[in-house]
C-alpha cells in the first residue's frame, strides 16, 4: 500500500535492506494496543522504518473489530510489513503472502512459518525452502526465526538480505536469553540482522543494537505496557543510543582496577 | 452446488465465479481471494468458475505484530 521510505532521521547511518534506505532502525507492530488512537500516538513518538499488519478473514470478529484500521494505515503513510502470522505449512505461507501483496501493494513479507502453538517457534526445518520460494516470487523476504547459526546462513544461502532472528520466544518480554549465539550470529553473519521478538525492555533493545545487531521489531512491549506512547519513544532512544554505542566502539573490559583519574600530582601521595 | 466461503457453507449455482461468492457475504474492499489454499488474483474474480466444495477464503487487513 506504501512504498518503503526513507524518514528524516539520522540518514546518515540508513537501515539498508533489499537495497531501500530506512532512516528509524525500530520496526513497530500494530496488535495489542488500547485503541486505534494509543496505536497512531505510538507510532509517531517512535517513528517507525515500517509497521507490521497480518490479514485475517473479512467477517471474522477479528476483522470486523478492525473496520477502521485500513483507514488509518493510509492516514499514518509509514511503509507496511505483512506478516504471515498463524501460518503452518509452506502453502499457508505462500498464499498468504500473494493474498498480502494484493491488498497491501507492497512485496515486503514478514516470513513467520510457526512449527509449535504453545511456544511460536518458527518450524526452521520448512523455512528455509519457503524463504526460497518467495525469494523466486519476488518478495522482499524478513524471515522471522531461531538465533541458530546455520539456519540463518542458509536463510542468506537462498536470497535473504536480511534476518530476523528471536530474542525470546514471541510476547515473552524475556530478552535475549542466548547472548553467546546471538554474538556469534552477529559476527559470522554478514546482511542486516533485525531482533524480532522477546524483547521487553528498552535496554534490551539497547543491548542488542550495542552487539551490533541492526535494527529491533516491537510489538507487545510497547503496546502492552501502561503508556504505550512513551514506551515506544523509550524503545526508540534506546535503539539510537545502543546504535551509537555500537559505532562508537566500546572499551574492552579489563580484569583489574585502572584508575581514571591521573595518579602524578596526586596531593598527599605517600605522606602519611 | 455447495460451497464454503470463510467456514460458512452457502448454495450457489453450478459454473458460479468467484464474484457471485463474493456477493454472498457482501465483500467490501480491500480484500484477498483464495480458493483452495490458492491465490486468484483480483482480475479472475468475473471468470474464475467455482466447483462443488470449494473452500474461498476472503481476507482482509488487521493489525499484526
Amino acid at each position: 500500500m506504501t512504498a518503503p521510505l526513507p524518514n528524516n532521521l539520522n540518514s546518515a547511518d540508513a537501515l539498508v535492506l533489499y537495497g531501500e534506505s530506512f532512516a528509524s532502525r525500530l520496526l513497530l507492530g500494530t496488535s495489542r494496543y488500547p485503541s486505534p488512537q494509543v496505536l497512531e500516538n505510538a507510532v509517531n513518538a517512535s517513528n517507525p522504518a515500517m509497521i507490521t499488519v497480518s490479514l485475517r478473514r473479512q467477517g471474522s470478529s477479528t476483522t470486523e473489530a478492525h473496520s477502521g484500521f485500513w483507514d488509518l494505515l493510509k492516514k499514518m503513510a509509514v511503509p507496511v510489513l505483512p506478516n504471515t502470522a498463524g501460518c503452518h505449512s509452506p502453502q499457508e505461507v505462500i498464499t498468504t503472502a500473494q493474498m498480502a501483496r494484493e491488498v497491501f501493494e507492497s512485496d515486503w513479507i514478514k516470513l513467520e512459518l510457526i512449527g509449535d502453538d504453545y511456544t511460536l517457534q518458527p518450524d526452521t526445518l520448512r523455512l528455509v525452502q519457503t524463504a526460497e520460494s518467495l525469494i523466486k516470487e519476488g518478495f522482499k523476504v524478513l524471515p522471522y526465526c531461531t538465533e541458530d547459526l546455520i539456519l540463518c546462513q542458509r536463510l542468506v544461502d537462498v536470497g535473504c538480505q536480511a534476518i530476523m532472528p528471536w530474542a525470546a520466544p514471541i510476547g515473552t518480554g524475556q530478552g535475549p536469553l542466548n547472548p553467546y549465539a546471538m554474538k556469534l550470529l552477529r559476527d559470522r553473519i554478514k546482511v542486516p540482522l533485525i531482533v524480532d521478538a522477546g524483547l521487553g525492555l528498552p535496554s534490551h533493545a539497547c543491548t542488542v543494537m550495542e552487539w551490533g545487531f541492526d535494527a529491533v521489531l516491537l510489538n507487545t512491549a510497547v503496546a502492552l505496557s501502561n503508556d504505550p506512547v512513551a514506551m515506544a519513544n523509550s524503545f526508540a532512544m534506546a535503539v539510537d543510543a545502543g546504535r551509537t554505542a555500537y559505532l562508537s566502539g566500546a572499551m574492552k573490559p579489563q580484569e583489574s582496577a585502572q584508575a581514571s583519574t591521573p595518579l602524578v600530582g596526586t596531593p598527599f601521595w605517600h605522606q602519611a | 452446488m455447495r460451497v464454503i466461503v470463510n467456514q460458512v457453507e452457502y448454495e450457489l449455482p453450478k459454473q458460479s465465479m468467484i464474484s457471485d461468492a463474493l456477493s454472498l457475504i457482501n465483500a467490501k474492499p480491500p480484500f484477498a481471494v483464495a480458493v483452495n489454499l490458492n491465490f486468484v488474483p483480483k482480475t479472475q474474480y468475473e471468470q474464475f468458475a467455482l466447483n462443488e466444495n470449494d473452500q474461498i477464503e476472503v481476507i482482509a487487513p488487521v493489525t499484526g505484530g
